[in-house]
């Protein structure tokens, strides 16, 4: 693995697999690569498309095999709750965009303030499914219920076992996303990320960009498709 | 390596974004998202889920471009999009022969 900085200017400097020498130790505090950085950031959220695509594909052929139950089981999603959502999200990954604009414009204030507002809306969305699982089960609907195993066909008891599955998911990487913000405000607070470092801000950027991306698709897979 | 770094800097540089245009595809975004749950409470038949995914499809599009502004990356990141979204759409396309085969042929 070598590893490439860049110098204050400008000049690269390689470091191929061996250990670094005395003179080698200012280049180390230095080390500093965008491109990686970003570059990492994507493979990881293709592994990310990898988890959830294999999700989509099992969704579409049980879909294939019971469209009956799939449209019924459908029905009694929340359409509302679900838009709502993705209004919600959607917002958020503006708010997130800006937040970027704003660092890179070296408006820290304005940077922060949106960086909170994505928080809020990441956290209104968790409260929102909150409520919407909440009315789920207290219907009896989840996964292993009494109600699915008794009383519903068997397309049913996997359009609501995938809908727990995919949306409990996404909503953990929600939550993640929260975390991840919670730690690019105390860097910006602290100068760590500023309008020439900002990759750190613009990955978590990418990821929240993702979860929102998956929503996008869960959103009419789920509620609109009865 | 270090090319990439001074190319992508030198990107950047040039294209500070702007707030207007990322508020434009919000709005843009905000109304597909209306359009696709009217299409919804329209009966369709089977296009409703080939309209469904359209809209997912063009929404998703414009917030990997825009707001992962993949758009202003270099080929070699938009090259391994397109070859991850690519090798995915074949995985898709073979089972969906087996899946038709089994359940409806």
């Amino acid at each position: 693995m070598s590893t490439t900085s860049v110098d204050a200017h400008g000049h690269s400097n390689n470091h191929a697999g061996h250990g670094y020498g005395d003179n080698d130790q200012l280049y180390v505090h230095f080390h500093r690569d965008d491109y990686g950085s970003k570059f990492g950031m994507w493979l990881f959220l293709f592994t990310e498309v990898l988890l959830f695509g294999g999700l989509f594909v099992l969704y579409y052929g049980y879909r294939i095999a019971y469209p009956q139950d799939y449209h019924h089981a459908a029905m009694e999603l929340n359409i509302v709750m679900g838009a709502v959502n993705t209004l919600v999200l959607l917002t958020s990954s503006l708010t997130m965009v800006l937040s970027i604009v704003a660092l890179r414009r070296e408006n820290i204030k304005a940077s922060l303030l949106y960086l909170f507002i994505t928080f809020g809306f990441g956290a209104t969305f968790c409260v929102n499914k909150y409520f919407e699982w909440s009315a789920k089960i207290h219907h009896g609907i989840y996964p292993g219920s009494l109600e699915l195993q008794e009383s519903r066909p068997a397309g049913e008891v996997v359009f609501f076992g995938l809908y727990y599955l995919m949306t409990g998911l996404h909503t953990f990487h929600v939550i993640v996303g929260m975390v991840v913000m919670v730690f690019c405000y105390i860097f910006i607070k602290t100068g760590t990320i500023n309008s020439d470092k900002y990759i750190v801000l613009e990955n978590a950027g990418l990821y929240w960009h993702l979860v929102d991306l998956i929503w996008i698709f869960l959103f009419p897979l789920f509620y609109l498709l009865h | 390596m270090s090319g990439h770094n001074e190319h992508t800097s030198v990107d950047q540089h040039d294209h500070v974004p702007s707030y207007g245009k990322n508020v434009m595809i919000w709005l843009v975004l905000v109304a597909l998202t209306a359009l696709t749950v009217t299409v919804a409470s329209v009966n369709l038949g089977d296009y409703t889920f080939f309209f469904a995914m359209l809209i997912a499809s063009v929404k998703a599009m414009l917030v990997i471009n825009i707001f992962m502004h993949i758009k202003y990356d270099d080929l070699l990141m938009k090259g391994i999009l397109v070859a991850c979204g690519f090798i995915f759409m074949v995985i898709f396309v073979i089972y969906s022969f087996d899946l038709f085969n089994t359940y409806t042929g």
